[in-house]
């Protein structure tokens, strides 16, 4: 903006810049999301050939089917719950770090501790839960030990409740990373003065701390719902087939060659999903808040 | 992650070195009741993998739950030989291949898209917004398209073509969003002062914006290779006939019902420890020395 360039000039710059970027994401992104569109309309053989054609029997069917609405019932209704965990453990997580932890460098080892895991393979930490939450697991195990129960409980694993789990243990690192980094950058000498102003700590949370992080929120949002929704594997083995999600029906389909009603079931959930994004967007500018 | 840590020196340092009112004297209830909350939620984020981890050095006569059958390294020896668990040798040198080809496009691209975003042009919001849709567009959705993209254009689907192009379509988004937060730290003003000294462009990107983001290209460069080492919707219908490492493990997970998956856990803990380990200590050799040529 402070450009001494002629506009054209800061133009053709600016796409030189961002040309190879361009260049992955138009055959990766672009046109794959156009193929899944086409076939979406596309008839097929039932054998996994596709007729290039125009029919909207796929969405007619995708959305006459009963089943469309429970697996949309049951994908927000996991990344709802998902999102409510991870929300109110990643923001005390950060509020904690940021403002309890009084040493600087003691905070960033606890923030380091947090990301270790992240490092190791997604579906090794979902497998982990097995020796815990298993029928024969230490969670059972202690419980019969003490004689709380009986018997143990089985809905510990392979069950709703542990597909939830795994995707609070899986997913809570991307709320913490940005709102730590949003309440990192909230001017301390602000919260100083609101306290002076008579402002009681939950004043402070309701009118600065929460309003300033409101970016972090934001994105940890985007990140936890997008994959949530986006996700499969997670719901698959953690209810031991039990539940669905849209995903994972999509793969069900999938994987018996029905591609055109997978493509349109495909193209359903992208249209939530970025018309979710976009809810998201309006409320705060995320390019301007990170590059500010 | 290490982004935010990379910046931390940056960031946290002016804010904290100033208590504000909550922590100052006597701890108000509120640390405690968050500090039991901070302790639990990290008891859950390791105490399962700390039990894999364990599992794992079974004798023979291990299963997948506690107690514990004695001790040895059988499931890693079985890991490594046995038919049954699959290629895991394979899998593991193409993921790794795959990783670093993954890492070098991605900081190269990220770090030029970075520089191309510091600046607003016409038609960036386009770019901006294609880019965000990458990153939230469903994996197994955009893996399928690339698989029938391939499929359509007579072109093979091979971990080296299509996976690493999937994979791209996620490192990339993720890379440059770091890219941005680093960026936002570097002041403007160090260009304008190596162009009043004579700096050519190109001289101003290698002589001082490359130096001084040196750490947080770093952590560009490892999140590109855990998000590829990981990656498993995107990789799924793209990688051909020849399994990535999070494929094997996937289809072991469907398969395999002995403490060999937990070895398999440990195994790829210890190789994401080396690579951190090793990205970390670029970091603070990288810190050394340019705090000597600043004394010097």
């Amino acid at each position: 903006m402070q450009s001494s360039q002629p506009p054209s000039r800061a133009n053709l710059a600016g796409w030189l810049y961002v040309s190879p970027l361009v260049l992955v994401l138009v055959p990766f992104f672009v046109a794959p999301i156009l193929v899944v569109l086409a076939a979406s309309f596309f008839a097929t053989d039932g054998f996994g050939g596709l007729t290039p054609g125009f029919t909207l029997s796929n969405y007619i069917e995708v959305l006459h089917s009963a089943l469309t609405l429970k697996l949309y019932l049951a994908t927000i209704k996991f990344t709802v719950l998902t999102w409510i965990f991870t929300l109110i453990i990643g923001f005390f997580v950060a509020y904690f770090l940021v403002f309890h932890v009084r040493n600087q460098l003691l905070a960033i080892g606890l923030f380091l501790l947090c990301t270790v895991p992240f490092w190791t393979s997604n579906i090794i930490r979902m497998i982990s839960w097995i020796p815990l939450l298993g029928k024969e697991g230490l969670i059972n195990q202690a419980l019969l030990a003490t004689g709380a129960i009986h018997q143990p409980l089985e809905v510990l694993l392979f069950s709703d409740l542990a597909v939830v789990i795994a995707y609070v243990h899986q997913l809570t690192i991307f709320m913490i990373v940005p709102i730590f980094n949003a309440m990192a950058r909230i001017d301390k000498k602000l919260v100083e003065a609101a306290i002076d102003a008579g402002a009681s700590r939950f004043d402070i949370m309701r009118l600065i701390v929460v309003p300033m992080s409101k970016s972090g929120i934001a994105l940890g949002t985007i990140f936890v719902v997008s994959i949530v929704m986006g996700d499969f594997f997670v719901v698959k083995v953690m209810s031991g087939g039990g539940s669905a999600s849209v995903v994972s029906a999509f793969y069900e389909d999938v994987g018996v060659l029905q591609y055109p009603t997978a493509a349109a079931s495909a193209v359903l959930l992208t249209l939530v999903l970025v018309a979710i994004v976009s809810l998201i967007l309006r409320t705060v500018d995320i390019r301007q808040e990170i590059t500010r | 992650m290490s982004a935010v840590l990379a910046d931390m020196q940056g960031v946290v340092a002016p804010a904290t070195t100033k208590a504000i009112a909550p922590s100052r004297g006597e701890r108000p209830w509120t640390f405690y009741v968050l500090a039991g909350l901070f302790a639990l939620y990290v008891l859950a984020l390791y105490g399962p993998m700390i039990c894999i981890y364990i599992l794992s050095f079974q004798d023979i006569r291990g299963g997948l739950v506690f107690p514990m059958k004695g001790h040895s390294m059988h499931w890693f020896v079985d890991l490594f030989t046995q038919v049954r668990t699959g290629d895991v040798k394979g899998s593991f040198d193409r993921s790794i291949k795959l990783a670093v080809i993954v890492t070098i496009i991605t900081v190269v691209i990220s770090f030029l898209a970075g520089l191309g975003f510091r600046r607003r042009f016409a038609g960036d919001a386009v770019v901006f917004y294609m880019m965000i849709g990458s990153l939230v567009a469903p994996g197994l959705v955009l893996g399928l398209g690339t698989g029938l993209l391939f499929q359509a254009l007579g072109l093979n689907a091979s971990w080296y073509t299509s996976a690493l192009g999937a994979q791209l379509s996620w490192t990339l988004p993720f890379g440059v969003l770091v890219m941005f937060a680093v960026m936002s730290r570097y002041n403007r003003a160090w260009d304008e002062a190596a162009y009043d000294l004579g700096a050519s462009r190109w001289q101003t990107i290698w002589l001082v914006i490359v130096p001084v983001l040196a750490p947080g290209i770093v952590a560009v460069a490892l999140f590109g290779f855990t998000l590829s080492y990981d990656e498993f919707a995107r990789s799924l219908q793209t990688a051909g006939s020849l399994n990535t490492l999070p494929l094997e493990i996937w289809s072991m997970t469907l398969n395999v019902t002995s403490p060999s998956l937990y070895a398999l856990g440990t195994v790829t803990t210890i190789i994401s420890f080396i690579v951190i380990g090793a990205s970390l200590g670029t970091i603070v050799l990288i810190q050394k020395k340019r705090g000597r040529g600043a004394k010097g």
